[in-house]
């Protein structure tokens, strides 16, 4: 499988931790924080998000990296494709 | 009330255009039946570790363990220290390399290899089965949810749609999605997705837990709220009428630690495929043990939450009178009835005839404790991280319904179709079978859930079938790869006789509170249980207990197979695997060590 699953999870995870984020700077100081204690919810977890989210997007693109930098596997005896 | 903004919107559309894309972008990859059914057998111990423990965090987990928590407290804990992790520990350790060893592509199907055919045919029709009607309760329950908390109510309104639709809608939606992505991706889309489903789950419940605790006062705030018993996992478990589940100890160790946990986790190859779908053997063994790590610390994402809302403060209708330039004015805060009879955010449930609640045996308001988590949920978040933690909740409902998807396609593609049906095709007609199948079981799911509509117990009769069938199965699992005189005949007779075993206990025994029907004693009580856990638990000590006997008695009145045919299948007649590695603490057994030193040091902070 040469699909790494950190890359598409590193990329919705950044996504939503930027989206939260905004949210959160964008509602500042709002009513909205009373449930939450007074604290910025979408702000402060929407980082925590983010981070993550760009730490399995930089693990992912250097595991795939190191994969392509590899020699190409041999091909055992007797797997000759026939062609259709 | 729920306020679903925009914003909650774009984050549970982000997910789905996700999921749905990591399907469409494996589906290059799948070019053999190896690859949709068995993911290759090529991934990484770290994605099939998670996914083995996510394959379990169906929402029936996270919401029924916070329901737990909300009415027994930490005790639920013993869910996953005695019934998880040393079962997990066993089959990493000493099934896996037999499961993988062996090449089975399937459960049912090392059973022929071990036993014989009729063994197989046994445990692969009634595994589809049950399989199918999981993903069915599974749907149903999604459904509810959404309709209950009104998720799509505001979008319904604004599109003009019909409310009464909103059942119908969510459960075509979560058909169709994960339809599609496992239609395109086999079981590595729904590996990948059940990865992503346990992230998600962190992301959405730990900051409720943070909270939570922050409102409540942290740890010591927490315990001066609920009642004492409730934040011990240990104490008082010596009798059952000391401790909240009214169990005792024997009940808890044999029923629920060796039986119960081991029967799912040593043999449901809903979580076991995770495992087969591993690279090398190394993989497969480190597996379910990388899975029991975040097991033993996952208690506090998913009880933490019933427990928080039992102790918060129970709400009821207030009038607050004020002077306003000369004026008094009186502001009511209504609060409703089921809520008010309820404890803490823990409604009470109400009789929809006499808009009274209900009461249980004792005179009690009957809890709602299914809404413990989900009323946390929307009472600490705002709109933005509401809309993550929403999301959560239906990833886990839908992962749930992926893992039982794949195993059932797999299964009857394999087991059922290839064995019984038509042998020999070629590889491309299998994986279109597979396909096809999968189809089939998303259907059967949907007409179950439609089901559980019309016959109010279809869920809790299912679920008592589903423990009939699995309690004696890892007795058979335990005698075949343990012991080489185990034969074929005797593993059939003793799945039967288990089963039988488990209805019969229940037939004749009650919880003290129940009147007999679903709950038991439909044949004649002749013993009373403290609580319908102390019987679930002997039941499954019965069930196993009695598939022990009658596997062995029967296999040594039966012609056993020579043994050359058993080699790889049996421990005693396996060679050891060599050790792969020189470093000694990256070994299974260091790793295995470590798993249960963690999980006893937790058990011991929580006594």
């Amino acid at each position: 499988m040469s699909l790494d699953l950190r890359i598409p999870m590193g990329m919705m995870f950044t996504l939503v931790g930027m989206i939260l984020t905004a949210f959160g700077l964008a509602t500042r100081g709002s009513a909205i924080y009373a449930v939450s204690l007074g604290i910025n919810a979408n702000f402060w977890w929407g980082l925590v998000l983010l981070v993550f989210g760009v730490a399995m997007l930089m693990l992912g693109r250097r595991s795939q990296k190191r994969l392509v930098s590899l020699p190409p596997e041999k091909v055992a005896e007797g797997d000759v494709r026939r062609g259709h | 009330m729920l306020n679903l903004t925009a914003v909650d919107w774009l984050i549970m559309l982000l997910y789905f255009v996700f999921v749905l894309g990591i399907g469409f972008a494996l589906k290059r990859y799948m070019k053999t039946s190896k690859d949709f059914f068995q993911a290759g057998r090529a991934l990484p111990a770290w994605i099939c570790g998670l996914a083995f423990i996510s394959a379990n965090l169906g929402a029936q987990e996270v919401i029924g363990m916070g329901a737990s928590g909300a009415k027994y407290g930490l005790e639920t804990a013993h869910f996953y220290g005695i019934g998880a992790i040393p079962a997990m520990v066993f089959v990493g350790i000493f099934m896996m390399p037999f499961y993988y060893g062996s090449k089975a592509r399937s459960v049912p199907e090392f059973l022929r290899m071990r036993f014989d055919e009729k063994t197989r045919a046994l445990n692969a029709c009634s595994f589809a089965v049950m399989t199918v009607f999981s993903s069915g309760i599974s749907m149903y329950a999604m459904a509810r949810l959404i309709q209950v908390l009104h998720v799509f109510d505001g979008l319904f309104h604004a599109l003009g749609w019909a409310p009464e639709g909103i059942f119908t809608f969510s459960i075509v939606l979560s058909a169709v999605i994960v339809l599609a992505y496992i239609f395109l991706g086999g079981l590595t889309s729904a590996i990948y997705n059940e990865v992503l489903q346990f992230f998600l789950i962190i992301a959405g419940f730990l900051p409720l837990v943070l909270l939570g605790l922050r409102n409540i006062g942290g740890w010591s705030g927490l315990k001066a709220s609920v009642p004492m018993q409730y934040m011990h996992e240990w104490k008082g478990v010596a009798h059952a009428s000391t401790n909240p589940m009214g169990i005792e100890i024997i009940g808890i160790g044999m029923g629920l630690g060796f039986v119960l946990g081991s029967g799912y986790w040593c043999t449901d190859f809903l979580v076991i495929q995770t495992a087969m779908a591993s690279k090398n053997m190394e993989s497969a063994r480190r597996v379910p043990l990388i899975a029991a790590v975040p097991k033993i610390f996952f208690p506090f994402l998913v009880i933490l939450p019933g427990l928080l809302a039992i102790g918060l403060p129970t709400p009821h209708t207030t009038t607050v009178e004020r002077n306003v330039n000369g004026m008094i004015v009186r502001e009511t805060t209504v609060v409703p009835h089921n809520v008010e009879e309820g404890r803490g955010l823990v409604p009470a449930k109400i009789n929809p005839v006499t808009g009274m609640p209900m009461l249980t045996a004792s005179g009690e308001p009957l809890l709602d404790y299914d809404m413990a988590t989900p009323n946390m949920l929307l009472h600490f978040f705002p709109t933005g991280i509401l809309g993550l933690g929403l999301t959560a909740l239906l990833a886990s409902f839908m992962s749930g319904m992926a893992g039982n998807v794949t195993a059932f396609n797999t299964v009857f593609t394999y087991d059922l179709y290839q064995s019984y049906i038509h042998k020999g095709a070629s590889d491309r007609h299998y994986m279109a079978v597979g396909r096809w199948a999968t189809v089939g079981g998303i259907l059967l799911s949907i007409a179950t859930a439609y089901a559980a509509i019309n016959f109010n117990n279809i869920m809790d009769t299912l679920q008592l079938v589903f423990s009939f069938v699995n309690a004696p199965l890892f007795a058979t699992f335990l005698l075949g790869m343990f012991w080489k005189r185990a034969t074929g005949h005797g593993a059939f007779a003793g799945l039967i006789s288990g089963t039988a075993a488990a209805m019969l206990h229940h037939g004749l025994t009650l919880p003290i509170e129940a009147r007999p029907g679903i709950h038991g004693g439909w044949l004649t009580v002749i013993h009373h249980y403290p609580s319908d856990m102390a019987q679930n638990f002997w039941g499954a000590i019965f069930a196993f207990g009695t598939n022990f006997v009658v596997t062995v008695v029967v296999s040594l009145a039966t012609k056993a197979r020579p043994e050359s045919e058993l080699v790889g299948l049996v421990h005693s007649l396996t060679p050891k695997p060599p050790k792969a590695h020189n470093v000694w603490w990256k070994s299974p057994e260091a790793l295995a060590v470590a798993v249960l030193l963690m999980a006893v040091a937790l058990n011991i902070f929580f006594y």
